[in-house]
């Protein structure tokens, strides 16, 4: 980890920062048995509405909750103003990409991204090529996952274009989230479609950790969640089983893999998909959000060149900066990365979730061995970064309130406009001095405000 | 609402039934096995508890002799036996929670608590556990869940389906018990109105709760008639084959006039049910009792195959 | 040569089935070598429809059964002129970068014996252009795998295939197309029909083959279970990365009934 202490969002040395002016009397106020209620308050809130969420490979109870902490974390009315800016213009640029490299594949042809990057790439969905989404939209849900180390430095991480989650942790934006979402599926309605079109969520069903926020959504917006066995395919569209009969579905905003959405297309092997959907989704019948392929835009190998997408096709300069990468697919790159290990955050390409990551400052002398071979003996699947002060916000612990690492993941709505909910959800690194956020690995959510001007 | 949503909540139906059905099928096995068995030769009442359950063949291949604390334990505890209570009841339990959205909070909690003690109770140890103590939880907590949909669900296409379930189920109970009785408990029809008989009777009727109701209605001795009469024919029974099928066939109708067309699964439980309500139980007997019961459980099954076809599949126009 | 066309595929469900859904791709590809006169898919039962030419120019359409359903026919006849290209597919509009056929899939998959295969078929080819490099290749394969019904089944493997010796289209078109990307040539797999002229040649009427990229020609096809590019008396249907993805037909029916299915395919040349 760096010398210098992290960010801390609260106070600088001794000074409050406007920000959290309010909350900081409302801290101090609040009697210690007060708090403590209102803890045991917010999570039996949590465990009454389901807010659940379980850990893969883990075992245990699936009903787990997630751990939720009351101290909001507060952005000023300005800075969130960039914020804002920046993740539009990220979220703009990565379906720009996406667009561009299911049709002519310009920035390829121009050098800017080596073209086997993408090609190659296990989430390039060939069968994509030469297709059009509904607005030329791929990614309609973007997760972008944003760091802070001072006052006005902000990082994106990683970027989700596939079906980012963790919408239903926040509490604030509950109720506007969903309805923004609505609002974005209506707006994609496909080529066949007459009149009002019917949205449904596609969920892999009640085993799936993010099961809770399926049904939360479909709650809240008021549509159908549905499995893929309560959908077929008949003559140009695809219907749901309903008591009444078949009935036609415009937009699935789907919850699950591409290589699990149709096994007439995809996997032969998967029985949760919908036989016959790709095609019924490539003739006009349907429309998939996000769409299939859409992964290959938050591919951490791809992740390197957002910047360079931005420029590429916005014409801008990149408002938030990638966090510095190297490629261990590159010989130089690799050489630093295994001579640095120990100060360094190193990723696996394709993984997710915080599994398969080492943490250079916090590990053994064994794990950054055994880590060195794997890397060595696969480079271009791995990626580092260094270990980023991450900044801290007050977070109530069993020792009373103390700073704990945080990150920011607002979610971006593209469909017929690009729509933003202030906020978004902060996760936060319950352990002290841990700088992992995951849920899956000890860490909780905190709701973010976002001040009036 | 999604075919798949009906179907669970059908099989929530069911399933509560079903447990509440075998817990008192335990009961009756264990109040039976009280009597001392003087007259000899005839099959041990646990062997046709097993039959009533219709897992005898199960039992024997994985218990072998039929020994109360092990008929316990497959009627009660064993989710390897599909319809002992604990299985009824996590199945329950897990249609409620595929389908959580669509009950109301009073309804899932239910479920929910009841899946908790049942399994608080299979971590308890079995002699601090009095068979009382299972059957008497079994039938509060299915009374609760019932209680809970009754008083808090939207009368709904989804009540309708939960109902639709139950009647299907409870009738097909009844029918099995009253064959059972007559066709494997009794040693010999020799027995009919026997002492024995008298005893077994009164065993099911305590079990069913119905004891005091058959003596406010009948009074008096116990007959076979009397008996076919109040479980089949009685419309003030409320386990009585006509009372479950009369249930069965309101939520049809209301599901049909909600939807705006009749469907082929209301015209077979009315069917079912004119028979019914025209029978006597002297024709009953005329053409045999267990005659008419096998009859009885077909029809009920051919029912079950006409709304799984109608509702649940999710394809009929 | 003008090629007519008669192919029945039958699938008979015991029990019979809740439902059936087949994405077909049985249409005669539009390129230059080909020009259709006539063609016809018909599944006798299945509402049709959601039709679309895909990514890679190929038209798939889709036919839906509802149940209970014990026995499915799609029947195809039709009457196609065809020319020879010299196996070049010239003329094929198509959306999918050559790149992409790069990715092994794990039917084929390189194994270090189809490694040795390919490094073997090009020891002698250094600095040749990668057409040659394709045609050692294909020769290699044509070699290395014996033409014999029976051994292998829709599941083998390149690797497994080639492991054997023996195979049929399915398994000289899989080793081909591994070793080809092996040696970084984009390489695909192609279904189509073989008008069998010869006696006693390997062949059957419904046949496969490869296509291999060759930078400035395009796609060129390469039959290695004949030793030959494709020419007038091959009729190309659609393609995919592997067998298994080019399949004509790719089926689901939902139930537990066991399937058991026929074809019958007869190809000819018009006026003989």
């Amino acid at each position: 980890m760096t010398g210098e202490a992290p960010f801390n969002e609260m106070y600088q040395g001794d000074a409050l920062r406007p920000p959290y002016a309010g909350l900081d009397v409302w801290a101090r106020d609040m009697p210690a048995e007060l708090r403590s209620m209102k803890q045991h308050e917010a999570e039996a809130l949590f465990r009454r509405i389901g807010i659940t969420f379980a850990v893969y490979g883990e075992g245990g109870d699936p009903d787990r909750l997630i751990p939720f902490d009351m101290f909001p974390r507060v952005f000023s009315a300005a800075e969130w103003r960039r914020l804002e800016r920046g993740i539009r213009q990220r979220a703009q640029a990565l379906n720009a990409f996406l667009a561009d490299i299911y049709a002519r594949g310009e920035i390829l042809r121009a050098g800017v991204i080596p073209a086997h990057l993408v090609h190659c790439n296990e989430a390039y969905e060939p069968a994509m090529a030469g297709f059009m989404p509904p607005r030329g939209v791929y990614s309609h849900i973007v997760g972008i996952d944003i760091v802070r180390t001072g006052p006005d430095d902000f990082f994106v991480l990683e970027d989700n274009c596939r079906t980012p989650s963790g919408v239903s942790y926040m509490l604030e934006n509950r109720e506007t989230y969903p309805a923004l979402l609505k609002r974005t599926l209506d707006s994609l309605a496909p080529e066949k479609c007459e009149g009002a079109p019917r949205a449904v969520i596609l969920t892999p069903g009640h085993f799936n950790s993010a099961y809770y926020e399926h049904s939360f959504l479909a709650d809240m917006m008021g549509v159908e969640l549905v499995e893929a066995a309560d959908l077929f395919v008949e003559g140009d569209f695809v219907w749901i089983r309903t008591t009444e009969g078949p009935q036609r579905v415009d937009v699935i905003y789907r919850r699950i893999d591409d290589a699990f959405l149709d096994p007439l297309c995809f996997r032969p092997d998967s029985m949760l998909g919908v036989a016959g959907l790709m095609n019924v989704y490539r003739s006009g019948g349907v429309t998939i959000c996000s769409a299939p392929g859409a992964g290959v835009a938050d591919d951490k190998a791809i992740y390197c060149f957002v910047p360079e997408m931005v420029r590429f096709y916005l014409g801008e300069e990149p408002i938030l900066a990638n966090v510095p990468t190297w490629q261990c697919a590159k010989a130089d790159d690799l050489a630093h990365v295994l001579e640095h290990l120990s100060e360094l955050v190193v990723k696996e390409v394709h993984g997710s979730g915080g599994y398969g990551m080492l943490v250079g400052p916090q590990a053994t002398r064994t794990q950054l061995e055994d880590f060195a071979a794997k890397l060595r003996a696969d480079p271009a699947n791995y990626i580092a970064q260094p270990t980023l002060a991450l900044s801290t916000t007050p977070t109530f612990t069993e020792a009373g309130i103390a700073p704990r690492h945080v990150d920011l993941r607002p979610y971006c709505l593209v469909g017929e406009r690009i729509e933003l909910v202030p906020g978004g959800l902060t996760r936060v690194a319950l352990k002290a001095g841990s700088l992992v956020v995951n849920s899956s690995q000890g860490g909780g959510v905190k709701d973010t405000w976002v001040l009036a001007e | 609402m999604l075919s798949r949503t009906a179907a669970n909540l059908y099989w929530i139906g069911r399933n509560v039934e079903r447990a509440e059905a075998n817990a008192r099928l335990l009961e009756v096995g264990a109040r039976n096995a009280l009597i001392p068995n003087t007259s000899g030769g005839f099959r041990n009442e646990w062997d046709a508890v097993l039959r009533a359950s219709g897992t005898a063949a199960d039992f024997a291949q994985r218990y072998g002799e039929p020994v109360q604390r092990n008929i316990e334990t497959h009627l009660f505890f064993d989710l390897k036996n599909s319809s002992s209570v604990a299985a009824c009841v996590e199945r329950a339990r897990e249609n409620g929670r595929i389908v959580r959205t669509a009950l109301t909070r009073q309804l899932w909690d239910a479920l929910n608590t009841a899946h908790q003690e049942m399994r608080e109770m299979a971590r308890t140890e079995r002699s601090r556990l009095s068979l009382s103590d299972m059957t008497d939880w079994a039938i509060h907590t299915v009374a609760q869940i019932r209680g809970a949909a009754l008083a808090t669900m939207l009368r709904n296409d989804a009540y309708d389906f939960l109902n639709i379930g139950g009647a299907l189920e409870r009738a097909d109970s009844t029918a099995r018990i009253l064959d059972v009785k007559y066709f494997v408990l009794l040693p010999h029809l020799s027995f009919v109105g026997s002492g024995l008989d008298n005893y077994q009777w009164r065993t099911i009727l305590r079990a069913l709760s119905l004891e005091r109701a058959f003596g406010w209605a009948y009074g008096g001795e116990i007959t076979p008639q009397k008996i076919a009469d109040f479980l089949i024919l009685n419309r003030q029974s409320p386990r009585a084959i006509l009372t479950s099928v009369e249930t069965l066939t309101h939520h049809l109708d209301r599901l049909a006039r909600g939807y705006g067309r009749s469907s082929p699964a209301q015209e077979a439980a009315r069917a079912l049910h004119a028979e019914l309500a025209e029978a006597r139980v002297e024709h009953v007997f005329e053409e045999g009792l267990h005659e008419f019961l096998s009859r009885m459980i077909n029809a009920l099954a051919a029912v079950a195959d006409v709304v799984q076809r109608t509702y649940l599949s999710g394809e009929a126009r | 040569m003008r090629l007519t066309v008669s192919h029945n595929t039958t699938y008979r469900f015991d029990p019979p089935m809740r439902g059936v859904v087949q994405s077909l791709r049985l249409t005669p590809a539009r390129f230059d070598g080909q020009r259709t006169l006539d063609w016809r898919v018909n599944v006798p039962g299945a509402v049709m429809g959601a039709a679309f030419r895909d990514s890679a120019g190929d038209w798939v359409e889709t036919a839906s059964i509802l149940g209970p359903v014990a026995e499915v026919t799609v029947e195809v006849t039709g009457e196609v002129e065809t020319s020879d290209l010299s196996g070049v597919l010239r003329g094929h509009r198509e959306r999918v970068p050559p790149g992409t056929y790069l990715r092994a899939t794990p039917a084929t998959h390189a194994d270090t014996v189809v490694q040795e295969l390919a490094g073997a078929a090009l020891s002698g080819q250094a600095g040749t252009d990668p057409l040659a490099r394709a045609h050692a290749m294909a020769a290699a394969v044509a070699e290395a795998v014996v033409y014999e019904p029976g051994l292998t089944e829709h599941g083998t493997t390149a690797a497994e295939a080639l492991a054997l010796g023996r195979g049929v289209c399915q398994d000289h078109a899989q080793v081909l197309i591994a070793a080809a990307r092996h040696a970084g040539l984009p390489a695909r797999y192609v279904c189509g029909y073989l008008h069998a002229t010869d006696e006693g040649g390997p062949h059957e009427a419904s046949h496969a083959w490869a296509e291999i990229w060759i930078e400035g020609l395009g796609w060129v096809g390469f039959d290695a279970a004949n030793a030959c590019c494709p020419d007038a008396r091959y009729l190309r249907l659609g393609s995919g990365r592997d067998a298994a993805d080019a399949a004509p037909i790719r089926g689901l029916a939902r139930g537990r009934g066991e399937e058991a299915m026929e074809v019958a395919v007869a190809v000819a040349a018009a006026g003989q």
